[in-house]
């Protein structure tokens, strides 16, 4: 079987038609909203329940039924993760849940438990069934079983790379969803339980406490009871750790979209709302800009420097370009400082005064170097100058969360436009 | 009362006859090839030798293909399933879907067991691989008793739960220790840190040590202390679990054949006559503790254990 058509030549130009499906994180509405604004396709949302980020927002029945109307306005799908390995005591309850997400409207779930997954084609046919990388689907002849299975969808396991993709592609027709962005396990999904035995947490139920991302001695045992061990290393070496640098696919978009990765996703349903827009609305232009003439591609340099302004960790390909190395991990004193920091969404523009209103997220003051993003504008930056309060006194500083305050912008701006500030 | 089989994982061929003489049913083999984190490596002649001597013995054999299979593996399960096959091994024990596809095409009527380790957590999913072509399901070692016996209840196929040993905690595809090494400037020293080298990763803060070590299939991380419920083994009796499991992994073939010839006394005794195991129980756990290894403490796992989420 080959890769279905990919692109076609329009007015002598290739194209590609088989554009993917961008699929952006939701930890609440709010955050709902700016990814689809920002250009996401699609988005996942977790629920009250069943679930693995027990500690998120998540979202109620009547939420996931205000996103989905607000989604349903740009085109967006939904899908919910109920993505848990379930015990016994956790099947009370799935079949009115599943049904109640049928009945919000959302296109899908995304799951790993068989349990799960037959009780939803059961009690909830009309939603689509995608299973999740939790189940760390590794092979085409695996992925031929799930799709036999009935599953709509397959999300591949972190560890494959891009030969195998293609080689999954080429021999099972069935949608394959694959991560392009964000934090990663550093183990095969669904196969750690340090949690578990670190701290009695259950990491396949959501409640993942990230002991890898802890350090550790490596010690190697002697044989004599009465022999202390010895530590491979001296306390000025960086201890033992398993922290992955974040997944970052943006060169290889084009590949993927070559070999027909139906959807491409990104990680971080705890992440911020800035995040979200930052990273969904790079990988937006990425997209478009390949898929509108992949012959005369390149990635610009602008690309790049925008997504660095919400990383604090460093990132690599991963398993995408081969098994990762040492160079892929981070060890010892490991934190980023980004160069940026969010500090106001635009909430409103009075085109006659050039002013904006503006919700602080981060402090801010006349003098700092600030600049704007958004779907709906070219970005740019400025010199902040006199801040106002509500009610038009001016103040030295937007110093408290969720202020309102007024500033005049050199150029239009739309309500969900970003502001960040360069930090000095 | 029926008896459960009594299953253990050997370190070589020649363990086969001396744990049938110390009283178990059943061996899990395998290479690491197909397998994951075994307590010997059984090459292809291996198998067909331990078969030999088990099937001599009454005695079965079961071989892991519970990897998690890249594409590239993808094409040697055929063939490794049809040797299997003609050697005569009693069952594959698989994780990954794609070696029940292999094994329906080309030997369908070889016995499949399903053992994922860590997601075997309820009686529905036990069942629905059941349906699928498995005759057993392996229980996940994180879910606690009242969750076994409830699994038990409702199962449709055969129930294997580990009852002694070491547990894996964590699998990744990375190199973690050679990486660690190269990290440290040190790779000319080693290539790979194999289950010989006795590595371990010590938390200061649980006072826990967790063995370590790579192989084909990548780094493994196991569990710091060693499941023993040979005191504790009326309520999986009494349910008629159909197999207790023994992980011989890291352990010496000495320490193996005195172990299983406990639970052996155990299990006959208890079914004899319960009162008799209620009074010999504290002696077999104390024969075990003494000769427990180094820095292998000794716990009940997550049986008396609740997590929470």
């Amino acid at each position: 079987m080959a890769i279905g058509q990919i692109s076609t030549v329009k007015d002598g130009k290739r194209v590609i038609v088989k554009k993917p499906e961008l699929l952006a994180p939701a930890g609440n509405l709010e955050k709902l909203k700016i990814a689809i604004r920002y250009g996401a396709d699609a988005v996942y949302i977790g629920g009250q329940e069943f679930g693995l980020r027990s500690n998120a927002d998540n979202f109620s029945i009547e939420e996931m039924r205000e996103g989905v109307e607000f989604a349903r306005q740009y085109g967006a799908k939904i899908y919910v993760t109920t993505n848990i390995y379930a015990h016994n005591e956790n099947m009370d309850g799935l079949e009115e849940y599943l049904q109640d997400i049928e009945d919000a409207g959302v296109t899908g779930i995304i799951v790993a438990d068989p349990l799960i997954i037959e009780t939803c084609k059961r009690v909830a046919p009309q939603l689509e069934v995608h299973l999740s990388t939790q189940q760390s689907v590794t092979n085409w002849k695996a992925v031929q079983f799930w799709k036999e299975e009935g599953l709509d969808r397959v999300v591949l396991a972190r560890e494959t790379s891009h030969e195998e993709i293609k080689q999954i592609k080429e021999n099972v027709d069935v949608e394959i969803e694959s991560f392009i962005h964000g934090a990663m396990c550093i183990s095969y999904s669904g196969r750690c339980v340090l949690s578990n035995h670190m701290t009695a947490r259950d990491s396949n139920r959501g409640g993942c406490c990230q002991s890898c991302r802890w350090d550790y001695d490596l010690m190697k045992q002697t044989e004599d009871q009465n022999d202390s061990d010895i530590p491979l290393f001296s306390e000025d070496d960086a201890p033992f750790a398993m922290s992955p640098k974040d997944l970052n696919l943006i060169l290889s978009i084009p590949k993927m979209i070559d070999i027909g990765i139906d959807c491409l996703k990104i990680e971080g349903r705890m992440k911020s709302i800035h995040y979200v827009a930052t990273v969904v609305s790079v990988y937006r232009k990425i997209i478009d800009a390949y898929c509108e003439d992949p012959d005369n591609f390149e990635v610009k340099k602008e690309w790049l420097e925008e997504l660095d302004k919400c990383a604090n960790r460093d990132t690599a390909p991963a398993f995408y370009e081969g098994v990762p190395g040492y160079q892929e991990q981070m060890y010892g004193n490991h934190s980023k400082k980004t160069k940026y920091a969010f500090a106001g969404l635009v909430l409103d523009f009075d085109a006659e005064t050039n002013i904006a209103t503006i919700q602080q997220r981060n402090h801010f003051k006349p003098g700092d170097n600030i600049e704007f993003f958004g779907p709906d504008i070219k970005g740019f930056s400025q010199v902040a100058g006199t801040i106002w309060d509500e009610d038009g006194n001016e103040i030295d500083a937007a110093r408290h969360p969720l202020q309102i305050v007024k500033m005049k912008i050199d150029h239009p701006v739309f309500p969900y436009n970003m502001m960040r500030k360069e930090l000095k | 009362m029926k008896k459960p089989e009594l299953l253990v994982t050997p370190t070589c061929v020649a363990d086969i006859d001396r744990l049938s003489k110390a009283g178990a049913d059943a061996f899990l083999v395998g290479e690491e090839h197909f397998g994951l984190r075994l307590a010997g490596e059984f090459k292809r002649e291996d198998v067909q030798e331990a078969i030999k001597l088990a099937h001599e013995r009454n005695k079965k054999i079961y071989v892991a293909m519970n990897a998690l299979f890249h594409n590239d593996r993808v094409e040697d399960l055929a063939d490794y399933v049809t040797f299997l096959n003609k050697a005569g091994a009693d069952a594959i024990v698989f994780g990954d879907p794609a070696v029940l596809m292999t094994v329906k095409e080309v030997a369908p009527d070889m016995r499949l067991h399903w053992n994922t380790e860590t997601t075997g957590t309820n009686w529905y999913t036990c069942n629905y691989w059941g349906r699928k072509g498995a005759k057993r399901a392996v229980l996940a070692r994180e879910i606690n008793l009242d969750a076994v016996l409830e699994t038990k209840e409702h199962a449709e196929i055969e129930i294997e739960v580990q009852i002694h040993g070491m547990t894996c905690m964590f699998q990744s595809k990375r190199m973690l220790i050679g990486n660690y090494y190269r990290y440290q400037g040190k790779d000319l020293k080693v290539e790979r840190q194999g289950k010989d080298e006795s590595l371990y990763l010590y938390d200061p803060e649980r006072d826990n040590r967790y063995p370590i070590f790579e192989d084909e299939n990548g780094t493994h991380i196991m569990s710091p202390n060693d499941i023993c419920m040979i005191d504790e083994l009326d309520e999986l009796l009494d349910a008629e679990i159909d197999s207790f499991k023994i992980d011989g992994i890291l352990k010496s073939p000495e320490y193996l054949e005195k172990v299983v010839s406990l639970y052996r006394k155990a299990i006959d005794a208890y079914a004899e006559d319960p009162d008799q195991y209620d009074e010999m129980k504290d002696d077999l756990y104390a024969e075990i503790e003494g000769i427990q290894p180094k820095n292998r403490r000794l716990d009940t796992g997550f049986f008396f254990k609740e997590t929470v989420y």
